[in-house]
């Protein structure tokens, strides 16, 4: 027996959009195979994991706070992934936007202004683009693999991090706990409103960046131009682009979008610097790239869809005794099927039994 | 024994996991695959390892146990890229994100476990030997593996019909195809090679270098077992000469932590993934010499017409 | 004329009905051939015709849909490559497949069965090469040889083990016309032993001066079996080709007006490892006047396509100038701005991208050139579709480009159908200065002729077009001037009336001193 792929004259419309929900299924089934191992009723569990987040509203607010980094590095990678250029330092640069974020906030403790919130957004998406400048740096100018070199900063960036809040950043007032002073009320990103509760306004900058983006892709000569240079450079050159503008574009993109991300989660959601400010979103946010299949608008919803696998771990930790690890390994099904889904989209599979001659005799 | 062999040995250890791993993914690569999930291999490696051990008091069993694991972890990571023909580059992290979240699910018991440590065996005669004797001949098992397979893969790659059928494949999968060698039965079996060193990189994590269980234990290594691929221009001497360099700069900084450096802790730690990136940097910028020595079929999707 | 239809006749090889289907394509459809031991035998068609799919079934790379293959009166499943090689088959690819890391004994070594070590591979290589009259070095890299040495490697495989038939795909497609010279004298010599070949091409004149019988497809289907020599020129491309398709009118060969596009000694050093420098290449073109660049693939063509674009700059901006502005440093967009259009040699992944629609691809060549008409938006640059779209739809129309719906991808579109949009994509913009590499590869005889009178009439309008060419027959159809590309060194132009096949030949060995200069001095 064997599988045989053939390709498709065009890339198949129906299958683009049925391939997420393709994979979403099979992970749910996979999910509940893995729950009867662990000896868990799988429909409990797959109910307390997909469907009980969603029935209380501060659980809502939870989503939108989770889903918000998510979605903001998730549609700045995807302008990368789309160009071929591959930034898997997110997190790292998600990390140094917080650090430049929080100087105002930690080192300029006396000025009190309602400048300080823009300053500090702005300050944080500068750091996170420096910082993507490096791998884009280093393979624009010296050809060298973006992938190793932008995860290698992921390492440095936290440990980087990990020195300043023990050290020079480190609230004196703290008794002793590897944290910064807590940010004070100017410095800290508001709830959208009255009610929301947790949800602050890093959801609303997170639409908005996928709106922006979605735009560029789908009108724009950018947009046109990020994708034609993910096509084919030599077809990108032929049309008067250029891929090394490119490589600087989508790095210096992507690593604001992931600082701006993490100076809200810091400013939004923690209030203070810690060493711990990310259980993994600049990692997730690859998953939500591919699961909205690189488009900002399907990235809105799978930036929801993995929100919601942090929230259902915690409530099967609470209500099943499972391990909250099962996130984790939710969400690498979950990019795992989203690949296996999408070769339907470019190829038609035929599993063949046997060979069948031409005909001899 | 003296502090420069007391240091030496603990370089070994630091280094040999690299060797193996990257010994494992040269071969794969070599093939045309790229497969960036060594880090989630290596990681599935040391949990099975570990667990193995554990279930039969034997290290000897847990490495048989990484090793299996490794290779059938990355049947995954064949199947997809393959078979479905999907993206390497997201495959690998795909394969990367489930090792480390499966990984950390099933050694959840097995965290503050005191580990089976893999036993260094003394060879007779040699080990009496002064300095080389006692470094290099009273080591466990995963050297001995680690040399074996430099000198295995060196041998099958360049001196063996299969090997060069292998390379061919690198260097063109189409022609390889016209001329009838079994494109995807190679790179599948080049594949799980990889993933079974990965995996045994793996073990020797969880049962030599400390012999515990801890989540996320890999720290990395997978990712500078790619950096040291390519830095070995995928050739197997410089890649065992680049994992004793990845090994003494890890393990000197963690002495130099311990030993009390002006230097902090951090900083230090920072050392091997800084290290990785200016190699990559000096071996990469030349683009004459990449292009020459990449396999040129790294990478790329193959779908053989019929 | 068929050998089959006398029982135990001793045809070495029959195919009967044999038929590819590529979904609902045949590529193949019901074919009938026979090849006598010791026969040179043609399979001639255009482009696009079934030859090569044919071939592939023959060599075991492609599964018959059905039909059947009967060898030495047996019928029997080719399932591979090595099938074929066992039964006495040998191939020589038109692309060839060679591994350009390894030497050329590993690359023998690796398409011969494992039993025989290295070393004696390369002996009997490099004897065999030269007793065949295709000397070759075993221990060099594939990576440094030329494109004919490369041809010789493929050949030397398929001979060493020992075939009853070769098969040879589009051979002289890669040759000069001394090296083809010599290929000749190869076949003969192996007919003399008894063996035979099938001689894949579209070369009317080659094939009547070599082959014993020939066997002619037109989409799919045999259209005729002959004996080429006595037939015409005419009848055999009747066969070939089918109701009319329009002969070229020739070029206006009369007063041409400014010069439109220079290049003054231009040099190049190669950016790749494995590219062609270019040296001291100098040319002008007016008004009027079709320049055809003549050249065996691998001479430099593509190296001075990319110097003429501005994909890739000089460093000198005088050395190359477009209507009278110095371009040289300037990038492709500029040299666009000043009324030129390129079409490059690489349908799939440079002039166009196949996952693209044809609307996308009009933008790809146009976004810069016309960006008054397909951008707004100001500053944001929004790409105007419907503008787009009516262009893309006027294009396809004045070319006559078959296609699926509206606006499919640029991949759905067979060959020559997208050659002609990419090309009439140029040409809506009435371009001053048209710059074409090899405007009808892999092009389907209808396509072509479409083409080769589009840029006629381009120039008869007054515009100055260069086209790159390895097809002398398209040169000759086109061509007002004449020059010779070889080793990065073009040879001064010669009015197209002047030249004939053997000139330009010998300007092709002459124009350096290699290897292959000295040894086609010797063959004569």
């Amino acid at each position: 027996m064997r599988i045989e792929l053939e390709r498709r004259p065009q890339a198949s419309k129906l299958y683009g959009f049925v391939s997420p929900l393709l994979a979403l299924l099979l992970t749910l089934i996979a999910g509940a195979i893995m729950f009867a191992i662990l000896g868990k009723n799988p429909v409990e569990a797959l109910d307390a994991f997909f469907v009980e987040p969603l029935l209380e509203v501060w659980s809502l607010h939870e989503l939108a706070v989770k889903a918000a980094p998510l979605i903001m590095i998730g549609v700045g990678l995807a302008v990368c992934y789309r160009s071929n250029n591959w930034n898997i330092g997110a997190e790292g640069q998600f990390t140094i936007g917080a650090i430049t974020g929080s100087i105002l906030p930690i080192v300029f403790t006396e000025w009190h202004s309602p400048a300080v919130l823009p300053l500090m957004l702005i300050m944080g998406a500068i750091g996170g683009a420096l910082f993507a400048a490096i791998p884009a740096l280093l393979k624009a100018h010296f050809n060298t693999n973006e992938i190793l070199t932008s995860l290698m900063l992921v390492y440095i960036a936290q440990l980087f991090l990990d020195w300043l809040i023990r050290g020079a950043w480190r609230n004196p007032q703290g008794f002793n706990f590897p944290e910064s002073v807590p940010f004070a009320p100017e410095a800290t990103l508001p709830a959208i409103w009255e009610e929301s509760g947790r949800a602050h306004w890093a959801f609303v900058f997170a639409i908005v960046a996928a709106l922006v983006v979605w735009f560029m892709l789908k009108y724009t000569l950018r947009g046109f131009e990020i994708v034609v240079l993910g096509q084919s450079e030599r077809a990108g050159r032929f049309a008067g682009f250029s891929s090394k503008k490119m490589i600087w574009f989508s790095f210096l993109f992507s690593g604001a979008l992931a600082g701006l991300a993490g100076i809200s989660e810091v400013s939004g959601s923690i209030g203070h610097l810690q060493p711990a400010i990310s259980p993994g979103y600049g990692f997730t946010a690859i998953i939500v790239a591919f699961l909205g299949r690189l488009n900002p608008l399907g990235i809105i919803a799978s930036g929801l869809v993995l929100a919601l696998t942090y929230l259902g771990g915690e409530a099967a930790q609470l209500s099943l005794g499972v391990s909250d690890k099962v996130t984790r390994v939710f969400q690498g099904l979950i990019l795992f099927f989203v690949l296996s889904c999408d070769t339907l989209i470019y190829y038609k599979i035929r599993i063949v039994w046997s060979r069948i001659r031409g005909g001899v005799a | 024994m003296s502090i420069f062999e007391a240091i030496l040995l603990t370089v070994i250890t630091a280094s040999t996991p690299l060797v193996i791993a990257a010994l494992g993914e040269l071969v794969a690569e070599r093939s045309g695959v790229l497969n960036l999930g060594v880090e989630g291999m290596m990681i599935m490696g040391a949990v099975a390892a570990f667990a193995s051990a554990q279930m039969s008091g034997s290290p000897y069993i847990g490495l048989l146990g990484g090793i299996v694991a490794g290779a059938l972890f990355s049947l995954l990571f064949g199947f997809l890229t393959l078979t479905l023909v999907a993206n390497q580059v997201a495959t690998g992290l795909a394969l990367t994100i489930l090792g480390l979240g499966v990984s950390g699910m099933l050694g959840e018991g097995y965290v503050s476990v005191p580990g089976v440590r893999l036993a260094p065996i003394v060879v007779p005669y040699l080990s009496d030997i002064p300095l080389i004797g006692s470094v290099l001949f009273r080591q466990d098992l995963t050297f001995y593996l680690s040399l074996a397979l430099l000198f295995g893969v060196s041998w099958f790659l360049f001196r063996s019909r299969t090997g060069l059928k292998l390379r061919a494949i690198g260097d063109s999968h189409s022609s390889a195809h016209a001329l009838g060698i079994g494109v995807i039965r190679t790179r599948y079996l080049a594949v799980m090679f990889g993933g079974a060193c990965a995996g045994l990189a793996g073990a020797q994590l969880s049962l030599v270098y400390t012999p515990q269980w801890v989540e996320n234990m890999s720290s990395g290594r997978g990712w500078i077992t790619l950096a040291l691929v390519v830095f070995a221009s995928w050739r197997p001497w410089r890649v065992f000469a680049g994992g004793y360099l990845f090994g003494a700069v890890t393990i000197l900084q963690l002495h130099a932590q311990a030993f009390g450096v002006g230097i902090p802790a951090q900083f230090l730690s920072m050392l091997p993934y800084a290290a990785t990136i200016v190699v990559l940097v000096i071996i990469s910028h030349n683009r004459r010499t990449t292009l020459i020595n990449t396999p040129a079929s790294l990478g790329k999707p193959f779908v053989p017409e019929r | 004329m068929s050998l089959s239809d006398v029982p135990g006749s001793g045809a070495l090889l029959s195919v009967q009905q044999l038929t590819k289907l590529f979904g609902s394509f045949a590529a193949c459809n019901h074919i009938d051939l026979d090849i006598a031991p010791g026969e040179i035998h043609a399979l001639l068609g255009e482009n696009g015709a079934g030859k090569s799919t044919l071939v592939k079934m023959l060599f075991g790379v492609l599964e018959p849909t059905e039909g059947n293959i009967v060898w030495e009166g047996r019928p029997v499943a080719i399932d591979s490559p090595g099938d074929a090689r066992k039964l006495g088959i040998g191939m020589v690819f038109q692309h060839f497949s060679l591994f350009e890391a390894l030497t050329v004994a590993e690359n023998i070594a690796l398409s011969l069965d494992d039993s025989i070590p290295i070393g004696r591979i390369a002996e009997e290589a490099r004897a065999l090469s030269r007793a065949y009259g295709l000397p070759l070095d075993p221990h060099a890299h594939v990576a440094d040889l030329s494109v004919g040495e490369r041809q010789r490697i493929e050949i030397v495989r398929a001979l060493l083990q020992n075939p009853k038939l070769i098969i040879l795909d589009e051979p002289t497609s890669v040759l000069t016309p001394q090296e083809a010279d010599k290929l000749f004298e190869t076949l003969f010599k192996l007919k003399a032993e008894g063996k035979s070949v099938l001689y894949i091409s579209h070369r009317l004149e080659e094939v009547q001066r070599i082959c014993d019988r020939a066997t002619v497809l037109r989409n799919g289907r045999v259209t005729g079996a002959c004996d080429p020599r006595l037939e015409t020129p005419a009848s055999l491309a009747r066969m070939m080709v089918g109701s009319d398709v329009a002969t070229v009118t020739h070029p206006d060969r009369g007063n041409k007006g400014d010069v439109q596009l220079s290049v003054a000694s231009l040099s190049v050093a190669p950016r790749t490892p494995f590219a062609m420098p270019l040296k001291d290449v100098s040319l002008t073109v007016r008004s009027g006047e079709i320049l055809a660049i003549a050249g065996v693939a691998g001479n430099g063509q593509g190296e001075l396509f990319d110097a003429l674009s501005g994909e890739y700059p000089v460093s000198s901006p005088d050395a190359i100038t477009i209507r009278k502005k110095a371009v040289g440093t300037q990038g492709i967009t500029a040299r666009r701005l000043l009324g030129a259009g390129f079409v490059p040699e690489e349908r799939h992944g440079h002039a166009a991208v196949s996952a693209m629609k044809l609307s996308d691809n009009l933008v790809l060549a146009r976004s810069q050139s016309d960006r008054r008409a397909f951008l707004g938006g100001g500053f944001l640059k929004v790409i105007r579709r419907g503008a787009v779209k009516t262009a893309t739809k006027r294009i396809a129309a004045a070319m006559d480009v078959r296609k699926s719906g509206e606006d499919p991808a640029a991949g759905s579109l067979s060959g020559g159908n997208l050659q002609k949009f990419i090309v009439g994509r140029e040409l809506d913009r009435q371009p001053a200065v048209l710059v074409v590499n090899q405007p009808t590869w892999g092009v389907d005889a209808g396509a072509a002729s479409r083409i080769r009178q589009a840029l006629v009439d381009l120039a008869r309008n007054g515009s100055a077009v260069v086209v790159i060419s390895q097809d002398l027959d398209e040169i000759f159809e086109v061509a007002t001037e004449i020059a010779v590309i070889s080793e990065g060194r073009l040879s001064q132009p010669f009015p197209a009336g002047e030249l004939s096949r053997e000139k330009i030949g010998l300007l092709m060995g002459g124009l350096h001193e290699s290897k292959t200069g000295s040894e086609t001095a010797n063959a004569h």
